[in-house]
């Protein structure tokens, strides 16, 4: 695959160089074709086995450079594993017919694919094939990226477990009796479990950066503007963002490179202020690191995930890091109920056109106008959903505007402020992504308010529009924790340095335990 | 005692810019159902709004003709209901950071001006158009079937909200005819009332005269056309003056006009009763008119309709000045020579009877006729009007006729007319004097039109008249 079909970014010689001078990298992640013929076959009938668990998108795209293995080999390398294991993760609600000339790709189930159905994992999109790609999906597709399928979600990105799903829930391929993460578990299972060299996903409030800390991946929810969000469904419109979930930081940044950028169709989006680079740092030398007390010694951080998460400060400290002081006073203690607040008014609207007219699911046949409203969307949205529609129209609803989303509204300001003033100091922040490793599939459905937790730590940065990067940092309990970087606007290239040269110096195994130890 | 109407209006003008407020289909009227639509406008999961900003410029111009403020910052809003024409579930609009704000119209009146306070003018995107059919009247409720043409659903809207500074149904007749031809002579919209353009929805309510108090309104939906809103705006004055005068008391409701009827029809609570959830639409940013837009909307303006009518009704009187300015025919009035009232009488009583558009017709032509009209032929001077929109029409050949106007010639056929015509003639006699005029009529039909009535009907009035 010539370069310039990934965005002009170099993807051949260097990072194939240092691919092999890294001893993690020689386990799985070098991108090139001497490592894919390494690892023990796992498709027969194809020039170089492919071993999908450990293969990068960036050593996939070396293969296809190479004349390895063809597109197509590839696709049907990834359409085996999906067919040997995705009975047990259920990453994806349906697999699609892939075509293109380069690196295949997952894409959650709330991005329009036209012409394959998009249901945002909810009964009341069943059925419903988009007239339209997003500008996501078709940008993937000018970069010849065949799209193996869509993948399994909280419905409407509303949960941090994939339970939410109409269709069942994913599993975690380090533990299949615990969940992904959410909401775009699907595409973090897919990615970590080997059923896709990369995926796209969507963060509101950590759904891409929790997921992606709970599989042991990575993932970056891009600064607000940065990516468009045409053909997004859309949960709440000012905090929706599409990022990329991948097995290395490199491959985060090509698959970035290709979606970022002004969007006509998205009047919110900006032009990048400079050109993605793939990163090559390996050191941090002169990076000030800001690590908040806030949102590293919250209530419930478990004690494995802080170590996990201490040893990486230590780590980068040794690669030449500054660690300042910075602290979050109010964007941790109010971000949670201030995002409760935002994100269900603004859903309360965006989940308004599904009303049973024009397409997706229609409740039963009657007469009268509200009635059918009613039971379409009694009976089509799930219950989280409904919760969440109901606690957003009550935000918005006369004389409680003021009191709770005009309110939340001011906080946000400061949430903003706040996070100015700690980039003041720091170049980037450090928290753990998630408080907690991966829970038990049922842990948290009972109490919704306990799985509103799982993103306490994500969100404030999200509700001030900046970009976050979760790298794998450790295993607590066996399970990976993530380790949370947090930049200023428009920072991805500095996330992505710094995260290169400590995904280098952690040497992290991305490649659950279990799939190791089962071999091929 | 006395009652005042007490009168607000709240117009909606579609603008006619080539594509709609938020997405690139096709703004165009007439279209086959549901052929200019698009994920946007249809609301297809996913779909995002972009602003127009030719809709923004002309909202702006529009603004500045009705001598509003315009708003250094312009947010949209989320206005949330659920209803078929509304495929979002709410409609983008402004609320309280609208685009143009506190502005007047001032309209001629011929007891002198009424100057209409505009509350606001904001920009916002037209629903869907609904059809019901069977059922009441059209309407949703007992409707057999309800069909929804989104062509027009997403159509730029402007909405000019006024003071309630209109006191009578004609007041608010010149005030909308105003309003529509300043609306068209800045070629932002068509403003058709019959197309749904120009629509007006008034707010009414009654005081005893001189009482400053403004009593409880009732809101008036789906007049259509100047009549209609003239109609029921003094169906529902006496209305309320009924209801106050027999002791009772006016409730708040929105009143539905019925134009088969001419009555209104309270809506039913469930139709009104609407919390709309307003709140700031996030997948727009603000808009921040810049000093260089506003100044370039300023330059396009030109001499508005209203300062034309007060001056041309010192010429020709304010009816027709009026009838002049607010149809588009003064500039033609202006280019044509002749006795200011007799040139103004034949634009807007012959040339607009035979629908002639008076942007076709050559003055210097309609001068000559106009000039010549005492003297030739009603017949040839009718069928002149009737071509005078044709691109080679020339006055010539009809000027050069001449009418029948020798006594001698005319004098057996009107011999005829009283033979034929015994009673009337005796009618006449007796002293029914208007009856001359079908007796004149009957002369000149006799001579296909080509006697001179002045002659005939001093030639009549001599033979009929007992000498003495």
């Amino acid at each position: 695959m010539a370069p310039t079909r990934l965005a002009g970014l170099d993807t051949s010689a260097r990072g194939r160089e240092r691919g092999r001078a890294s001893a993690s990298r020689a386990r799985g992640a070098v991108p090139g074709a001497a490592t894919a013929r390494a690892v023990a076959p796992c498709q027969a009938g194809t020039r170089v086995s492919i071993d999908t668990r450990s293969l990068t998108a960036e050593g996939a795209a070396g293969l296809l450079e190479q004349g390895d293995v063809t597109a197509e080999e590839l696709v049907e390398a990834y359409l085996a594993a999906i067919d040997a294991h995705d009975s047990e993760l259920h990453a994806y609600l349906r697999v699609a017919a892939p075509r293109g000339n380069g690196v295949p790709i997952a894409m959650k189930d709330c991005i329009t694919t036209e012409g394959v159905e998009t249901t945002a994992a909810s009964k009341i999109l069943q059925g419903y094939v988009p007239i339209y790609d997003s500008t996501v999906a078709s940008r993937c597709k000018s970069a010849g990226l065949p799209l193996l399928g869509k993948t399994n979600m909280d419905e409407f990105a509303m949960g941090s477990s994939t339970e939410n799903s109409a269709y069942g829930p994913s599993r975690n391929p380090w533990d299949p009796e615990r969940v992904p993460g959410g909401s775009s578990g699907g595409s973090a299972a897919a990615v970590a479990g080997g059923l896709a060299p990369w995926a796209l996903g969507s963060d509101t409030g950590g759904s891409i950066k929790q997921p992606a800390a709970l599989c042991g991946i990575v993932g970056l929810r891009p600064t607000y503007g940065a990516v468009s969000r045409y053909g997004i469904i859309a949960f709440a419109s000012s905090l929706d963002q599409v990022g990329p979930m991948t097995k290395t930081v490199r491959d985060c940044a090509l698959l970035y490179s290709l979606i970022a950028g002004r969007d006509p169709y998205d009047s919110t989006t900006v032009e990048l202020p400079e050109p993605v680079r793939m990163p090559e740092r390996e050191d941090l030398k002169g990076v000030r690191v800001g690590v908040p007390p806030e949102l590293n010694e919250a209530q419930g951080i478990e004690p494995g995930v802080a170590a996990a998460v201490a040893d990486a400060v230590a780590l980068a400290k040794s690669l030449g890091a500054e660690i300042v002081d910075v602290r979050l006073p109010q964007s941790v203690e109010y971000g949670l109920p201030c995002y409760y607040l935002i994100a269900p008014a603004e859903a309360s609207a965006n989940l308004a056109r599904y009303d049973g007219v024009r397409y997706g699911y229609r409740g039963e046949a009657t007469d009268d106008l509200t009635e059918l409203y009613e039971q379409t969307r009694w009976q089509g949205f799930g219950p989280e959903p409904a919760r969440r529609i109901m606690l957003g129209t009550y935000a918005l609803s006369a004389g409680y505007y003021d009191a709770y989303y005009g309110q939340a509204q001011k906080v946000r300001t400061i949430i903003r402020d706040e996070h100015a003033t700690a980039f003041e100091r720091a170049d980037v922040l450090f928290s753990p992504t998630s408080p907690t490793v991966a829970f038990s599939l049922g842990a948290r459905t009972e109490n919704p308010l306990a799985m509103y937790v799982s993103d306490l730590l994500t969100i404030p940065s999200c509700m001030a529009g900046l970009p976050g990067l979760s790298i794998p940092c450790g295993l607590s309990e066996g399970l990976p924790v993530g380790l949370q970087l947090i930049g200023p606007q428009f920072s991805e290239n500095m996330l992505f340095d710094a995260g290169h040269a400590l995904e280098r110096a952690l040497g992290f195994d991305y490649v659950p335990a279990r799939l190791r130890a089962a071999g091929s | 005692m006395t009652w005042q109407p007490v009168i607000g209006l709240e117009i909606h003008v579609q603008l006619k810019t080539q594509t709609k407020m938020f997405c690139r289909c096709e703004n165009i009227w007439g279209e086959g159902e549901n052929t200019r639509t698009c994920p946007v406008c249809l609301a297809h999961p996913g779909a995002l709004p972009v602003p127009n900003g030719r809709a923004v410029e002309w909202t702006v111009k529009l603004g500045l003709a009705l001598d509003c403020q315009i708003a250094d910052r312009v947010l949209f809003h989320r206005k949330n209901y659920f209803y078929p024409d509304l495929p979002k579930g709410y409609q983008i609009s402004q609320y309280d950071q609208p685009l143009c704000v506190g502005g007047a119209l001032t309209v001629p009146r011929p007891d002198g001006d009424i100057r209409v306070g505009i509350v606001r003018a904001h920009l916002e995107e037209d629903a869907a158009k609904t059809v019901h059919v069977g059922g009441e009247a059209g309407r949703i409720h007992g409707a057999d079937t309800s069909l929804v043409d989104f062509n027009r659903g997403g159509i730029p809207l402007v909405e000019i909200v006024t003071e309630p500074d209109l006191h009578s149904a004609a007041d608010v007749k010149s005030f909308l005819q105003l309003l529509r031809q300043t609306v068209v002579e800045l070629s932002i919209s068509d403003a058709e009332m019959e197309k749904g353009s120009l629509r007006c929805d008034a707010n009414v309510s009654v005081r005893p005269e001189g009482d400053p108090a403004l009593r409880t309104k009732t809101e008036l939906k789906n007049m259509n056309s100047f009549a209609f809103v003239a109609r029921g705006i003094d169906a529902e004055v006496s209305r309320q003056i009924d209801v106050y005068e027999s002791g009772g008391e006016v409730g708040p409701q929105t009143l539905h006009f019925d134009p088969q009827s001419g009555s209104l029809s309270p809506l039913r609570t469930k139709e009104e009763a609407h919390d709309y959830r307003y709140f700031p639409e996030p997948d727009l940013l603000a808009i921040e008119p810049s000093e260089e837009l506003v100044e370039r909307m300023r330059a396009e303006l030109v001499e508005l309709p209203g300062a034309r009518i007060r001056r041309l009704a010192d010429e020709v009187g304010f009816e027709l000045a009026e009838g002049l300015v607010t149809s588009g025919r003064d500039a033609l009035y202006g280019e044509v020579a002749g006795d200011r009232r007799g040139v103004a009488n034949v634009i807007m009583n012959q040339l607009a009877g035979a629908s002639v558009p008076p942007d076709s017709v050559n003055p210097k032509e309609l001068s000559a006729l106009i000039a010549a009209r005492e003297r030739i032929p009603r017949s040839a001077f009718d069928e002149a009007i009737q071509k005078t929109g044709d691109p080679d029409f020339s006055a010539e050949p009809y000027v050069s006729q001449e009418s029948l106007a020798d006594a001698d010639s005319l004098a057996p056929i009107i011999e005829a007319v009283i033979a034929d015509n015994p009673s009337q003639v005796e009618a006449y006699r007796g002293g029914k004097e208007g009856l001359l005029g079908y007796l004149v009529g009957q002369v000149i039909k006799a001579t296909q039109g080509s006697a001179d009535p002045r002659v005939v009907n001093h030639l009549l009035r001599e033979k009929l008249t007992p000498l003495g």
